[in-house]
């Protein structure tokens, strides 16, 4: 068995909830060990599919299988396997932090004889050791959602599903939570992430672009971005709002968003719209822009994916 | 007008038992300004604006809202703001049409101007097709999308907006910002937290609170030109993640973290770089030069922030 084996396996899969179809016959497969992002708009169907992977919500059509094991048939075996931390991880806030694992350990079945170290373990790791006897309730932000994480990989899961993760987390506890999970990834788990933040997405393997239930794209965020059909050229200047607002009458221009304090326009060429961005914006009498092509990010692929 | 002064906060300070979330805080914010106040979770910014929106007492201290003051006239700073909490305020049993009727018959309008209200915001936050759903069944993204509507219906003079896009999708998220722009360039004043580095250059001032107090403010730009806030270089490197392993307890580096390809890595002064550099050769990540960068507002915000 030399051959890579696969951790998620998705052929054909659908689910519909009444008339909306919220996963499209989508197809997908995430090899085991690899950080897999999935990012798309809100509405997509990303809670929908990581439900159906691990066997929360029932399929209509098509199959999968996770580390070899087909969820329709035996729900209750991959939900033992995998760990799952959805949006809203229940933690008990009247229960200790220690308290909290101790529940989840014995949902999963962790003998009592390994509890102790694993949960050692996980406190020493997430730097949670010294809190083991406060409230959840009373744990800030950023530690609740460390907590909930060890929760999730208390019985040592070999794959693992996080639905945005860090939504609403600052950004250093942000940096310390993907600090975590590298850390988890080293020692093989497999992770499947939702994520709206695209620095994030950028620092996994693989990124999946979902969109009204289909994947759009698929492949390593440089694949993702060399794939972009056109160029990108940023504009700095003072107002960007004016700007913006002349470039979007520019009939070379596809597509022009806010970018931190830039804008970036999506065009065909950059050698042939920037003497004509550069006049557009004089006549709106726009005279200290500075254009230049720069070298896609994940974003800028992903709104080019979406755009019409 | 614009301009004018609209929030005013002299040592505003607000305990909770022994501990002091607010600890005398003070700032004026501008009408038509684009206010951005930043900080890890836990570090007293939810309660800052629930102060300014008069829902929760100050301990002591003064705050003016449109030059009512927030303790003893809490009800005439209610009529004139729109405050979006970041827990939702949504009826999990009404439509996304009923909410919004709700808050038009809550704020005075009416009849006509009320209807008109409601089709321009189910339009404008593009909810017009799921108008008949109910909220409690909305993706996370579009319950913000929602309750930003019921925030901005009445046109308010200031807006107090707590994370109003955590959760939402990159593209909605910049939808999101174009319409507070809007709002902004018509005179309103915005006061917004996020944890997005990439919308805080959106602001026009910035304020960082940490532990209660106000660590740094002023425009996007002097927050990256401040002192203290170290010389950040850029690593590119294929074993970026290995890197930030070894840089994790070197006690000159602030901060580090990974941008798409490339590592940003944040030591004390200019004279530290030479000495990273030779300790990236020790490890075996031989690097020639270590080009210094302008900081993200992310490392400047890593860099004042630390963990504890």
């Amino acid at each position: 068995m030399s051959e890579p084996r696969l951790a998620i396996e998705i052929a054909g899969v659908t689910r519909r909830f009444g008339a909306t179809v919220a996963v499209d016959r989508l197809s997908l497969t995430v090899a085991r060990g690899e950080i897999f992002a999935l990012v798309g708009p809100d509405g997509a169907g990303k809670t929908t599919l990581i439900r159906l992977i691990c066997g929360a919500l029932a399929l209509d059509e098509g199959e999968l299988r996770v580390d070899d094991v087909a969820v329709t048939r035996e729900p209750q075996r991959v939900q033992a396997a995998i760990g799952y931390m959805p949006q809203r991880f229940s933690l008990y806030p009247d229960l200790s932090l220690m308290e909290n694992l101790q529940f989840y350990a014995e949902i999963f079945g962790v003998p009592s004889r390994q509890f102790a170290s694993r949960a050692g373990t996980l406190l020493a790791d997430f730097a949670l050791a010294p809190f083991g006897s406060r409230l959840a309730g009373e744990l800030s932000g950023g530690m609740k959602q460390k907590l909930a994480l060890a929760c999730t990989l208390i019985h040592s899961p070999q794959t693992i599903l996080l639905d945005e993760p860090t939504a609403g987390v600052d950004p250093v506890s942000r940096r310390e939570f993907w600090r975590i999970l590298y850390g988890i990834n080293r020692g093989g788990t497999t992770l499947f992430v939702s994520t709206p933040y695209m620095d994030e997405a950028e620092r996994a393997h693989r990124v999946a672009f979902i969109t009204e239930g289909a994947i759009l794209s698929c492949g390593t965020p440089e694949e993702l971005k060399r794939n972009l059909r056109g160029d990108v050229v940023e504009v700095a200047c003072a107002e960007r709002g004016d700007a913006r607002r002349a470039l979007r009458s520019e009939p070379l221009v596809r597509s022009v968003e806010i970018f931190g304090e830039t804008l970036h326009a999506l065009v065909a060429s950059a050698a042939e719209a920037i003497p004509r961005m550069q006049q557009d914006l004089l006549a709106a009498s726009i005279a200290d822009a500075k254009l230049r092509e720069i070298p896609p990010s994940l974003e800028d692929a992903f709104v080019a994916g979406l755009a019409p | 007008m614009k301009g004018e002064t609209s929030v005013r906060a002299e040592s505003l300070t607000r305990r909770f038992g022994n501990f002091v979330a607010v600890d005398a805080i003070s700032f004026e914010i501008h009408s038509g300004e684009i206010w951005g106040f930043l900080g890890p979770n836990g570090a007293g910014k939810s309660t800052t604006i629930r102060m300014l929106c008069g829902v929760l007492e100050p301990s002591s201290g003064t705050a003016q809202v449109l030059g009512y003051d927030v303790a003893r006239d809490p009800e005439a700073v209610k009529l004139r703001i729109g405050y979006m909490s970041q827990g939702s305020s949504l009826w999990n049993d009404l439509t996304v049409e009923e909410h919004l009727r709700f808050y038009a018959g809550l704020f005075d309008l009416h009849g006509a101007a009320g209807r008109k209200a409601v089709e321009e915001w189910l339009d404008r936050v593009g909810l017009t097709e799921r108008r008949s759903e109910l909220a409690g069944e909305l993706p996370g993204g579009y319950r913000k999308r929602l309750a930003l509507a019921c925030t901005v219906l009445h046109r308010p003079e200031i807006l107090f907006l707590d994370e109003p896009t955590s959760g939402v999708d990159p593209v909605s998220r910049r939808e999101f910002w174009d319409l507070i722009v809007g709002f902004a360039d018509a005179g309103t004043t915005v006061m917004v937290t996020t944890h997005y580095m990439d919308e805080a250059e959106h602001c026009n001032q910035l304020a960082l609170i940490y532990g209660g107090r106000i660590v740094a403010r002023g425009t996007p730009d002097e927050l990256k030109r401040a002192p203290d806030v170290g010389v950040t270089v850029e690593i590119l490197s294929a074993k970026n993640t290995s890197i930030l392993d070894a840089l994790e307890d070197v006690p000159y580096v602030l901060s580090a973290a990974l941008y798409g390809s490339s590592l940003h890595v944040t030591v004390d002064r200019r004279e530290d770089v030479e000495q990273l550099r030779r300790l990236l050769g020790e490890h075996g990540f031989p690097v020639d030069e270590l080009p210094i960068v302008t900081p993200s507002l992310e490392d400047v915000f890593a860099a004042l922030v630390r963990p504890a």
